[in-house]
């Protein structure tokens, strides 16, 4: 969805293994809410298609995630991959952040995510959005206490 | 070699655009160099689906970042914080969240009044009749009354308090505390052929609607009106000089990556706090060889950023949230100096709305408030629509050891040298941050906010890039003189940032663009003893 150049982005199978497994433990779906996960085959596309700035840093962090789990992370039970995330998060928020930003990114801006929280599918331009007024009367008090400013004469 | 121009300005952003315009009615011949080109209101994030993603990409605010081709890299490894700008028709005039403020009367008397720094060689008085000026030209929104300034007029109503100003406004009474809707350069009716603000709340990325007041949609179209002349994707890499120290015109870039000359009588420098200094020094020759107009070794030094807090809370109601100018109103309670506190000079608290679905997802998870797991959807509902906040702009006092240098290894793709920054905070400046947040916290904690956070310095805040190439009196303590032509070279001007003395601490743009209808101004008021 993005309008930056698609361009070749060539995560390794690997790397796409381990990126979906994180993205399933960071957002998961809901059947509840009826909202998709972040590792949705869709999201997920999305994501690939749009993570180019990111690209080397995601994959440090992917390299790093499978470093600290002695091999891939898609291969672990479900226990040992949150484990694993759990200390990925800790030792390294700085790629943690990257992967989070990559994520929400697309997860949020997803049709179906966007009408669970109560957004319309559209962008805001051209219908914009009302905000109220408010009340100016609030005013009164700062109106009465006077001029605050220094002179600098 | 081109044509010879009588004005040739360096870039089309906030101040050049300004100066241009101001000195249409000469009937000089004026050309303006622009290293980015035009952007169309079409293609800015809020036309689509991908609006926020975009404010993190291709119009992310660091040129880092976007890495597009109108950009230059700047190396600010070396500051914590970043900066921000946007090379383009209109330069950040295009992302700015047009909050709108002038600087005060006692900013322009810091020694006199406060014993540091310097005083300005202007005054508040000086630049009034043209901020007034500019308030006109990009038509600024607000209420008059705010007793925190001298009186000035209103042009426009106020952008909406909305939910949030209501709430924080209310909290403020109760503290007995200062606040007033923002100046906003945002129309909020029709105004000289904008439409009005219809909330898009994306503010920072472009504004689709025409609304807001930047430079290519307010000065420019009536500078070309008056025939100036702007040639878009020039990157001038330096200014050229004679053997009697004049300026003789300037190289660029073309948008072939052609290098040309581009000869003038008088040069213009409305490049930025960083742009400004980094073409001085590139400019550097036998003639002037620690760079050009630098015989006070002051270009590149007394870098200011404004440090920057925010605090932000959650509230148990729906608030604004991604509707609406992200800015909504102001406090000056701490802005002058006050000798009970710890810390000299003072801040401007800037309130905004919330953020859009994106925004809050990945703040939320960075500040720990929305986990991993099952546990997202419903903190992530808990904070999305229920924010509100604030950001402290503190005032910067200079320091010479602040800087702008040339980096010996960093080129853009031109092979221009970039800008190397150096930059600390000084104790001043932390104090006056760590004052900013608790009393931020006070505030939401007066409105009923919870789960609230803060961040200081702000790393991604170096939008306001000012001091690095000061003005004054004094040719041994200063780059340019109280109107803004070079110590050192009398055919140059400078009218961006780089002359601020001191910060202040708000947003700067007014200043800057009143600061260059000034100086066009007395160009034109002195054009027979201009270089005198």
């Amino acid at each position: 969805m993005t309008t930056a150049e698609p361009g070749p982005v060539d995560f390794s199978d690997l790397e796409r293994e381990t990126l979906r497994c994180v993205l399933r433990h960071m957002i998961p779906a809901s059947a509840e809410l009826g909202v998709p996960g972040a590792d949705d085959p869709l999201i997920f596309a999305d994501i690939l298609r749009s993570i180019q700035r990111d690209r080397w840093r995601v994959g440090d962090a992917l390299r790093v995630i499978d470093a600290l789990c002695g091999g891939g992370l898609a291969g672990l039970a479900d226990s040992d991959q949150e484990k694993c995330l759990s200390e990925f998060r800790a030792l390294h928020p700085g790629l943690s952040g990257i992967l989070e930003s990559a994520a929400a990114r697309c997860y949020y801006r997803d049709d179906r995510v966007m009408a669970s929280i109560g957004m319309e599918a559209r962008p805001p331009f051209p219908l914009g959005y009302q905000v109220d007024q408010g009340d100016w009367s609030l005013l009164d008090p700062v109106r009465a206490r006077g001029r605050i400013y220094r002179d600098a004469s | 070699m081109n044509e010879p121009v009588d004005v040739l300005i360096i870039g089309a952003g906030a101040s050049g655009a300004a100066v241009a315009w101001s000195l249409a009615d000469t009937r000089m011949r004026i050309l303006c160099l622009e290293q980015g080109d035009w952007t169309r209101p079409s293609d800015v994030p809020s036309t689509g689906r991908d609006w926020e993603a975009r404010t993190l990409e291709d119009f992310a605010i660091s040129p880092n970042r976007r890495g597009l081709a109108a950009d230059y890299p700047v190396n600010d490894d070396d500051s914590p914080i970043k900066i921000a700008n946007y090379n383009g028709v209109g330069g950040g005039t295009v992302f700015y969240a047009a909050h709108f403020p002038r600087l005060h009367p006692s900013d322009f008397r810091v020694r006199s009044l406060d014993g540091v720094a310097d005083d300005w060689p202007i005054s508040y008085e000086t630049l009034e009749p043209f901020y007034a000026l500019n308030d006109r030209m990009m038509g600024v929104s607000s209420l008059a009354g705010d007793p925190a300034y001298p009186p000035k007029p209103s042009i426009m109503p106020p952008i909406p308090l909305g939910r949030t100003g209501e709430k924080l406004g209310a909290a403020l009474n109760g503290l007995g505390w200062h606040w007033w809707p923002s100046d906003a350069a945002i129309a909020t009716e029709a105004y000289e052929g904008r439409a009005p603000c219809i909330n898009l709340g994306q503010c920072g990325s472009g504004c689709a609607q025409g609304a807001k007041g930047s430079t290519d949609v307010t000065y420019w179209p009536e500078a070309l009106r008056a025939r100036v002349e702007l040639r878009t994707r020039c990157r001038v890499s330096r200014i050229e000089t004679n053997q009697a120290g004049m300026a003789t015109g300037v190289h660029y870039f073309d948008a072939h990556g052609t290098e040309r000359f581009q000869p003038a009588e008088i040069v213009i420098l409305a490049s930025n706090g960083i742009g400004t200094p980094r073409l001085l020094l590139n400019s550097a020759s036998d003639r002037f060889p620690d760079g050009l107009a630098n015989s006070s070794g002051l270009v590149g030094k007394n870098l200011m950023l404004h440090p920057y807090a925010q605090i932000r809370g959650h509230f148990d109601e729906p608030l604004d949230g991604y509707r609406g100018p992200p800015i909504c109103t102001w406090s000056m309670e701490f802005y002058e100096t006050d000798r009970t506190r710890d810390f000299v000079r003072g801040y401007c608290f800037q309130f905004s709305r919330g953020l859009g679905p994106a925004r809050a997802a990945i703040n939320g998870m960075a500040d720990g408030l929305i986990p991993w797991g099952q546990g997202h959807h419903e903190a992530f509902r808990r904070l999305f629509n229920h924010s509100a906040g604030m950001v402290s702009v503190c005032e910067d006092l200079p320091e010479e050891t602040n800087c702008v240098t040339l980096d010996p290894g960093l080129r853009d793709s031109d092979g221009i040298p970039a800008a190397k920054i150096r930059y600390r905070l000084s104790e001043n400046s932390r104090r006056m941050l760590d004052h900013s947040v608790a009393r931020g916290i006070d505030i939401l904690k007066a409105a009923g906010a919870r789960d609230i956070t803060s961040k200081a310095p702000l790393s991604y805040a170096g939008w306001h890039l000012m001091g690095t190439a000061r003005m004054g009196r004094d040719p041994e303590r200063s780059v340019v003189n109280e109107w803004g032509r070079s110590h050192d070279v009398k055919n140059l001007f400078i009218v961006d940032g780089s002359v601020f003395v001191t910060s202040g601490g708000v947003n700067p743009t007014s200043t800057i663009q009143a600061f260059a209808l000034y100086v066009a101004d007395q160009i034109k008021s002195r054009i027979y003893d201009l270089f005198e």
